[in-house]
C-alpha cells in the first residue's frame, strides 16, 4: 500500500527541464516506434537509447524496484503462455523451420520460435524505461496541460488531472476503511470462502463509493461557481515555455520514429525482420 | 439521445474521481477466484456503477483513464489494446444510463435484467472482439492465445459486474426516494 503516485521530485537534469508536452510527445513517438517494429536491431537501439535517457535523468534503482518486479513477472508469464498456446508462431512468421530439440507432444523448440520470443521479450521490455522516465520526471500538474497540448479536449485533460489530484486522498480513505473493517474480522484473502470474499470486498467498496459520490457533488459545485467549462479553451498555470532542449528532444524522437518506419518499409518489407531467408 | 452525451461539470468531476477509484480497485482490490491465476477485477463493477449513473462518456473515460494510469504505475507503460477495450466496455455499460430508473429508487426486477443484458453484451464486444483484434494489429500476438484470454476476461468481467455492479446500484437506489411515494392528503 505504500506505492506513491508519481514519486516525482525535482532534480536539475536535462530531462527534468524539458516541458511536459515535449516528454509526452517523445514518449508517444518512441513507444509507437517499438510497438510497430518487430526488428530486434531497432528494438535494441531504442532500448539502449531509453536506458541512456534514464541515466541522464538520474533515476535510482530503488525508485523503480517494485515496477521492475511486476514487469518481470508479466514478461515471464507472457513468454510461457505464448509458447504454450502457439509453439509454431515463429515458423509461421518466418517461413522456415530449424528444429533444436523435441520437447513433448506438439511442442518442439525451433530457432524461429526462440528468435520470435526473444524479439518480443525485448520489445516489451524496451518500453518500460521510457514509461518510467516519463512518470518520474513529469510534474503531475503539468501532465494535464501536456495532454491538452497534444489535442485532448481540456475537459478530458482536467478529468485526468482530477484523478491524479484525488488518488492519494482516496487511497488514504481506502486504507482507513479497509483497516477498520479488517479489525472487525473481515477477510478478502485466500483463507475466506469465495462468496464471503466477494461480500467482504463489497463492504469495503460501498462506504468508499458513497463518500466519493458526496465529494463529486461538492467539487462540481465549487467548480461551477468558479465558471469551469464556460469557454472553449483554457490556459494552464503550470505550462512551461519551449526551449532549445525541447526542440532537440522532439526532433530526435521524431527521427527515431521515422527511422523505424523506414527500416520496416524499405529494408524488412514488413514489420518483421527475417534473418532466416 | 442527446442527454446521453451531455458533458457537464458534474460529469467531468465524476470522471476524475471515478477514475481514481477505478485505479485504486484495479490495483488493490482483486478478489482471487476459484480458477487459479485469475481474479475478479472489482474495478469493472465500480466502472459499470459510475457509467449507469453518469452516462457513456463518463463510463468510457473512467475505465480508459483508470486502466491506463494503473498500468503505467505498475508496469511503466500502458498495454494499449486492453486499455482501449476497457474504454469500449465502459462506454457500453453507460448505455444503461437513464434506462434503469436507478435515480428514482426503482432499480428492481426488470431494471436489473436490462442492466445485466447491456453489460454482458458490452463485455463480449470489448473483450472477445476489440481487445484480441487490437492485440493482433498492434502487438502481433498469436491468434488463439489472445482469443482465449479475451473469452476468459469477458466471462470474469461479466460475473464481476453482475455481482458488484448490480449490488452497488441496488444499494444506491435504496437511498433515493421513489417516484410517486408521496400522497396528497
Amino acid at each position: 500500500m505504500s506505492t506513491k503516485l508519481f514519486t516525482y521530485n525535482f532534480i536539475d537534469t536535462p530531462i527534468h527541464r524539458l516541458s511536459g508536452l515535449t516528454k509526452l510527445i517523445a514518449f508517444l513517438f518512441l513507444t509507437f516506434a517499438v510497438m510497430f517494429s518487430y526488428d530486434i536491431r531497432v528494438v535494441l537501439l531504442v532500448m539502449a537509447f531509453s536506458l541512456w535517457v534514464m541515466r541522464l535523468a538520474k533515476i535510482k534503482f530503488s525508485q523503480i524496484r517494485l515496477m521492475v518486479i511486476y514487469v518481470a513477472v508479466f514478461l515471464i508469464t507472457n513468454t510461457v503462455i505464448t509458447f504454450f498456446f502457439s509453439p509454431e508462431e515463429g515458423v509461421k512468421i518466418y517461413g522456415t523451420r530449424h528444429e533444436i530439440f523435441h520437447i513433448i507432444g506438439p511442442y518442439t523448440l525451433t530457432v524461429e520460435q526462440l528468435f520470435y520470443q526473444t524479439t518480443k521479450l525485448f520489445k516489451y521490455a524496451s518500453v518500460i524505461p521510457l514509461g518510467i522516465c516519463f512518470l518520474l520526471t513529469t510534474n503531475p500538474s503539468e501532465f494535464a496541460s501536456a495532454l491538452n497540448g497534444v489535442g485532448v479536449h481540456y475537459k478530458a485533460a482536467y478529468a485526468v488531472s482530477l484523478t491524479l489530484r484525488y488518488f492519494p486522498d482516496i487511497q488514504r480513505e481506502y486504507r482507513n476503511i479497509s483497516l477498520s473493517q479488517q479489525a472487525r474480522g473481515l477477510d478478502i484473502s485466500h483463507k475466506a470462502k469465495f462468496t464471503t470474499r466477494v461480500k467482504n470486498a463489497l463492504l469495503i467498496i460501498i462506504p468508499l463509493v458513497f463518500s466519493t459520490l458526496d465529494r463529486i457533488e461538492l467539487i462540481s459545485n465549487a467548480m461551477d461557481l468558479r465558471g469551469f467549462g464556460k469557454h472553449r479553451k483554457r490556459s494552464w498555470y503550470s505550462r512551461k515555455k519551449f526551449t532549445k532542449g525541447d526542440v532537440f528532444a522532439l526532433v530526435l524522437s521524431a527521427a527515431i520514429f521515422a527511422g523505424t518506419i523506414c527500416v520496416s518499409v524499405f529494408i524488412n518489407h514488413g514489420r518483421f525482420y527475417n534473418p532466416f531467408i | 439521445m442527446k442527454e446521453y452525451f451531455k458533458v457537464t461539470t458534474r460529469t467531468i468531476v465524476a470522471t476524475g474521481l471515478g477514475a481514481a477509484l477505478f485505479m485504486l480497485l484495479f490495483m488493490y482490490v482483486k478478489v482471487p477466484s476459484p480458477i487459479p491465476e485469475t481474479s475478479l477485477q472489482t474495478a469493472y463493477g465500480l466502472g459499470a456503477f459510475f457509467a449507469v449513473l453518469f452516462g457513456p462518456i463518463a463510463g468510457a473515460l473512467i475505465a480508459f483513464i483508470g486502466h491506463a494510469l494503473s498500468d503505467a504505475l505498475q508496469y511503466g507503460s500502458p498495454w494499449w489494446s486492453w486499455v482501449i477495450a476497457s474504454g469500449v466496455c465502459g462506454f457500453s455499460y453507460g448505455l444503461a444510463y437513464t434506462k434503469t430508473g436507478v435515480e428514482d429508487g426503482n432499480f428492481k426486477g426488470k431494471s436489473i435484467v436490462i442492466f445485466n443484458i447491456i453489460q454482458i453484451v458490452g463485455n463480449v464486444i470489448a473483450w472477445v472482439i476489440v481487445a484480441p483484434v487490437l492485440d493482433i494489429i498492434i502487438y502481433k500476438e498469436p491468434v488463439n492465445l489472445v482469443f482465449t484470454q479475451g473469452i476468459v476476461a469477458a466471462l470474469m468481467n461479466s460475473v464481476t459486474v453482475a455481482i458488484i455492479g448490480t449490488l452497488l446500484l441496488v444499494a444506491y437506489s435504496a437511498t433515493k426516494t421513489q417516484k410517486g411515494s408521496l400522497d396528497k392528503e
